[in-house]
């Protein structure tokens, strides 16, 4: 390419090489474009094999249960929605708006826990000095890559102690104590960028940290709060080891418990319900993931946030 | 703070004794602290409940006996000791390793392929971006652990496409050999998460690196090695560590698709499913406390040999040696 155009450079005067390199132009140009279909065709392929698992379920979901197992194809030759009829009907007399309605609660409290406890303690860490701070801040963030399952088993027994079994206290709690580091780091990071200036100037006219946080922080902070809040509801609607540990009561489980159950009972049996309630717990997720893409794309890429 | 500091070392004289300066600033100091730590409660109510204080609890419980319903004994070292005759723990740790050890590099080599695709300007980056994105974010559910199981089983979706492929390998789920490779595949399948992070790190690659290699006549192939690989380790070591990490504790899809037995033949019992069947099925307490703590200690060395051994791979720009 870079050859190409230093030629014509050379000697542009020359009517044989103004024909060659008009030529040059259109094959180089001819070129790119095949490139980019290459390019296009390639990628697209790699996608369909990546979204294949998760158009089988959706397309599983609206066939019979009898075409499910063993057929690659994606068209339903019937389509119905007899399953998610059936889905909807609930399990074992516990209808699935219950499970439903317990998942989306467990999610917004999550997400109202963890924007409340991450904010106030990351303004702690960021913007108030302190003695203790740094030890504090340090075992913060060794806690990030701390195994939860050290804790759990004292936690279990502590809970069923104090009768918090069957409750959503134990799967509650954590998110409002600020236990999930992730979100209070997210939110330290973005407070230290914020100008110095802003709390400086608040201050001489008097206003407290209740203040300063309340009126200058707390505004300022709407992107690590929006990328928090996504990922704190999303993580929560997919919990399952949380739920399952705690919830024991059909009447409280989580839709991922409600799925786990449903599964067992039906094993042999129905797939055609299971894909349609596989569907229907998803759908919030695919939904937050329509609205909030780009936001959750670039959330990834500059705090590094698991799936 | 230096506001304030200003002022009262412009009032004060730092040889006098206490003045009205000095007194300010200590009050204003001692006001910090009652600020830092009234802000900083919930985070340590949070941190000495639920982490420091189980932390000491799940250290003391490894050295016990203990069932829920009894007070726990003290054993020693027994709980550690019968894990090496304990051929279900050794079959955990087998499948854990060989799942980290395998999985972990095919996943980030296939998120830094796609991250590399993805790299040059055309048009609907940001779609493919997001499709690829999407199944780091579901791939963790339940829902996602039955599709899994339902294409996999035997005359299932996989299954037939192997049969055009001449192999019939007779349902993954049910084949101890095969039920491995189905676990990869489903870790591999959220390389989306790890692309998205390399495609932040790739954009930071400055263009006349190239465009110099190129003038010296580099290939692609040295491109890559001598400029996108250096320039990218600080990102290739955050990922490796984060999903090697993120991979030890994988539970829910194997709980789902084994019914929650790490079968068959405990092909599928990956260390915090054996965990948590020994902890909340058996009610051995102890014994879940002790292989708990040895995940943590596993952890740890990993961590600590990453950290030890970046500094001869994972260059910093601006860092001179």
């Amino acid at each position: 390419m870079t050859s190409v155009l230093q030629k014509n450079v050379e000697t542009p005067e020359h009517p044989d090489n103004l024909e060659r390199s008009a030529e040059l132009r259109r094959e180089a140009k001819r070129k790119s474009l095949i490139k980019a279909a290459v390019f296009h065709v390639f990628v697209l392929a790699v996608a369909a094999v990546i979204l294949y698992p998760a158009l089988w379920m959706l397309m599983s979901s609206l066939k019979p249960s009898s075409e499910i197992v063993g057929n690659i194809s994606l068209i339903p030759d019937n389509a119905s929605f007899d399953n998610f009829v059936k889905a909807l009907s609930g399990i074992g007399g516990v209808s699935f708006w219950t499970f439903f309605g317990n998942s989306l609660f467990l999610a917004v409290m999550s997400v109202v826990g963890v924007i409340l406890s991450a904010t106030i303690t990351a303004y702690a860490f960021a913007r108030i000095e302190f003695p203790g701070r740094k030890v504090w801040f340090s075992m913060m963030i060794a806690t990030l890559l701390l195994p939860f399952h050290v804790v759990i088993i004292p936690q279990y027994i502590m809970f069923n102690e104090l009768g918090l079994v069957n409750t959503f206290v134990p799967l509650l709690i954590g998110k409002f104590l600020a236990a999930e580091a992730f979100f209070v780091f997210l939110m330290v990071q973005f407070m230290r960028n914020l100008p110095r200036e802003l709390d400086e100037a608040a201050r001489i006219d008097g206003a407290g940290h209740v203040r300063i946080f309340r009126s200058i922080m707390l505004p300022l902070m709407k992107p690590p709060v929006m990328t928090a809040s996504i990922f704190a509801f999303i993580w929560s609607w997919n919990d399952f080891f949380g739920p399952l540990l705690y919830l024991k009561k059909p009447d409280l489980f989580s839709l991922p418990v409600a799925l786990r159950i449903y599964v067992d009972q039906t094993s042999v049996s129905d797939y055609g319900a299971q894909m349609a309630m596989a569907v229907l717990a998803l759908v919030p997720v695919l939904l937050f993931f329509v609205i909030f893409q780009r936001f959750i794309v670039e959330g990834v890429s500059t705090q590094g946030l698991k799936g | 703070m230096t506001t304030v500091s200003l002022t009262a070392e412009a009032t004060g004289n730092r040889t006098a004794p206490p003045t009205k300066g000095s007194q300010a600033r200590r009050s204003r100091k001692a006001a910090e602290t009652r600020a830092g730590y009234a802000f900083l409660t919930p985070w340590l109510l949070g941190f000495l409940l639920l982490t420091a204080g189980p932390m000491i609890a799940s250290l003391y419980l490894a050295f016990t006996n203990y069932n829920l319903f009894s007070a726990p004994e003290w054993i020693g070292f027994d709980n550690f000791t019968r894990m090496f005759s304990d051929p279900q723990y050794i079959q955990s740790v087998k499948v854990t390793g060989l799942y980290v050890l395998i999985g972990t590099p095919i996943k980030l080599i296939a998120a830094l392929a796609v991250a590399m695709l993805l790299n040059s300007k055309r048009r609907g980056q940001g779609a493919y971006r997001s499709i690829f994105y999407a199944p780091s974010l579901i791939g963790a559910s339940v829902s996602i652990a039955i599709v899994w199981k339902a294409m996999f089983i035997d005359d299932g979706v996989v299954d037939q496409i192997g049969q055009v492929f001449g192999r019939d390998a007779g349902g993954w789920v049910g084949n101890p050999s095969m039920t491995m490779p189905m676990m990869i595949l489903l870790t591999v399948w959220q390389f989306g998460a790890p692309m998205v992070i390399f495609l932040a790190g790739l954009k930071q690659v400055p263009n006349e690196l190239y465009e110099a290699a190129e003038m010296d006549g580099a290939g692609p192939v040295r491109k890559f090695l001598r400029i996108t690989l250096p320039m990218l380790s600080p990102v290739l070591f955050f990922n490796l560590l984060l999903e090697t990490i993120h991979s030890f504790q994988i539970f829910g899809s194997a709980f789902i698709i084994s019914g929650g037995t790490g079968g068959p033949a405990g092909s599928t019992l990956f260390y915090t499913l054996y965990l948590y069947r020994r902890g909340f099925v058996d009610f051995q307490m102890g014994y879940a406390a002790a292989m708990a703590w040895v995940l943590v200690l596993a952890v740890g060395i990993i961590t600590f040999i990453f950290f030890k051994t970046s500094k001869s791979w994972v260059h910093y720009s601006g860092e001179t040696k």
